[in-house]
């Protein structure tokens, strides 16, 4: 069975605008919406459209978090995801434990190709993906902006600073998607129908056995520093006056 | 005495820039050792302008054809391995370092801080989070090795004329096969780097086309500055994804930002949040872009870019 597996990751909504709670503990979550990282979305239509092109046979959704998370793996079997996975977890991972949980699952599914988001945009770490592939022993393509598989190679275009860099990988390898890999599906009603009766295993973090003990300790949390407000000039021939007396231009 | 190993982005012979800002970073942290290892095919010129920046206690020289083009996967044994004994491993938080310092992390089994922005002590660090609607001050624990990517835009670069001595070591680990450079589609151009820049014009979508983007192109010739762009404008092809400013793009810090065009999406506001003076052209008075520009100037940009330029 060629397997595709996708990491699915609870955030808060990316079109909230995210306050810390006046205690610096936190931010915001009561009542707040909560989705898919945008990423992580993205992974999965890309498993989907690979299994769609015959690449793979069966995309595997993996959420690592509380049992809410269930509404974000539903979410992905009506997208079209065949199963999901859920590790049960009231704590947060940081990216080291989240790896060691994925390298677990790596070792039971198997697949040839992991999925994920190159970053979540609660903690914007960018390194779970770097991490398993670094424990599993295998190569890595991340910021991924176009994925073609032939035999047991992957050809990934990825988006760095310099602009677009192609490598080859040997499978199976850890993937992680970019903004402009595609542009993922929207769910239909029939599809969230059918995803209900779709397998979805609910399994205990501590039954894994993996390392999942927290290193970093957050001490607070502040809103960053805002900019004041300027001035409104009214021509070219103002602003251009202002840069100069500031002796910008 | 806390030893601090910076590793070196370098490309076509020449040291990213970004290296001599993750120094200023690795000098905040108390009694800091730095040393910066450089892995090359050949690297000489690179290891040399590295020993130029002060702050600098030697640099260490990885002579191997398999480290250029530069894949994380062959690197990451190499830093691993001259990791031995660093207090902290520190990268740029640029494409390379973010690709490169987890898998380091991983196996040396160290934690990572991903965009370092301040030093507050040897164990505690401040980091955006959220997109940086919230800057989170995290503790680790004493006497643990530690990776970190340093935000270029939060620290000024050391500065030049330094003497450190260059050491070409021979690092023994087997380097994996399973990943092979193929190309790199890099546009050429002799403008200043847009991360680096002390001025940057940028374009958005109201631009309308490509090649209206000459609009940007010739201020920016004028004022010797580099062209960004905004991710509505990279999404409609108007500009290459590499000048994309923003959260999901680059992150910057010029004295002089023009945002022309561009409405002002929170996602481009946090990666122009640290530049000097922000000057924002716009039609519609209202974008939000105009809540953090320090100068705002509402009207047509056909118009007004050609009119700046004239009186410059």
């Amino acid at each position: 069975m060629r397997r595709i597996l996708v990491g699915i990751k609870r955030v808060i909504d990316f079109n909230v605008r995210v306050r810390v709670r006046p205690d610096g503990a936190g931010v915001v979550t009561d009542g707040v919406k909560m989705s898919a990282n945008p990423f992580d979305s993205i992974a999965l239509e890309e498993a989907l459209r690979l299994r769609e092109r015959g690449e793979a046979d069966e995309v595997v959704a993996v959420s690592i978090g509380p049992n809410e998370s269930q509404q974000q793996l539903r979410d992905a079997l009506a997208m079209g995801a065949d199963r999901a996975i859920l590790v049960k977890s009231d704590a947060a991972l940081e990216p080291p434990a989240v790896a060691r949980v994925l390298l677990e699952l790596a070792r039971r599914e198997s697949p040839r190709l992991v999925l994920l988001g190159k970053q979540a945009i609660d903690d914007d770490s960018n390194q779970t993906g770097q991490m398993l592939a670094a424990l599993w022993d295998r190569p890595q393509a991340t910021f991924a902006s176009k994925i073609e598989i032939s035999g047991e190679t992957a050809r990934v275009t990825r988006e760095v600073d310099a602009g677009l860099e192609t490598i080859e990988v040997d499978l199976p390898a850890v993937c992680t998607t970019d903004l402009r890999l595609n542009e993922p599906r929207y769910i239909k009603l029939p599809d969230i129908m059918k995803a209900k009766k779709k397998p979805l295993d609910v399994v205990e973090l501590s039954s894994l056995g993996a390392d999942a003990a927290p290193l970093v300790k957050i001490v607070k949390f502040e809103p960053p520093p805002q900019r004041q407000k300027g001035v409104i000039v009214k021509d070219a021939a103002e602003l251009v006056a202002a840069l100069k007396q500031k002796g910008l231009v | 005495m806390n030893r601090v190993l910076i590793v070196a982005e370098h490309a076509d012979g020449r040291l990213n820039a970004a290296v001599a800002k993750c120094v200023a970073c690795a000098l905040t942290i108390p009694e800091a050792d730095v040393s910066i290892v450089v892995l090359a095919a050949e690297g000489t010129a690179v290891a040399a302008a590295a020993a130029e920046i002060q702050g600098v206690s030697r640099v260490l020289l990885v002579k191997n054809p398999a480290n250029e083009p530069a894949l994380a996967a062959v690197l990451a044994p190499q830093v691993a391995k001259l990791a031995d004994g660093a207090a902290f491993v520190l990268g740029p938080s640029t494409t390379f370092g973010k690709d490169l310092m987890p898998r380091v992390a991983a196996l040396i089994g160290a934690p990572q801080l991903s965009d370092v922005m301040a030093v507050e002590s040897a164990t505690r660090f401040r980091r955006p989070v959220y997109a940086a609607n919230a800057i989170a001050t995290v503790e680790v624990p004493a006497g643990r090795q530690v990776v970190a990517t340093v935000r270029v835009a939060s620290f000024q670069a050391a500065p030049g004329g330094g003497t450190a001595p260059v050491e070409t070591v021979a690092v023994d680990v087997e380097l994996p096969r399973t990943t092979r450079f193929v190309s790199v589609s890099a546009a050429r151009s002799d403008r200043p780097d847009l991360q680096t820049a002390t001025r940057v014009i940028s374009g958005g979508r109201a631009l309308g086309s490509a090649d209206n983007f000459k609009v940007i192109q010739s201020l920016a010739d004028k004022l010797g500055a580099a062209i960004g762009a905004s991710r509505a404008a990279v999404d409609a092809g108007y500009a290459p994804n590499e000048l994309q400013v923003g959260q999901t793009g680059k992150i910057i810090a010029p004295e002089l930002y023009f945002a022309i065009g561009i409405s002002g999406a929170i996602q481009h506001l946090t990666g122009i949040k640290d530049a000097r003076t922000i000057v924002a052209i716009n039609k519609d008075a209202e974008a939000p872009i105009f809540e953090v520009a320090d100068y705002g100037l509402v009207g047509d940009l056909f118009t007004l870019v050609p009119e700046i330029e004239k009186l410059l």
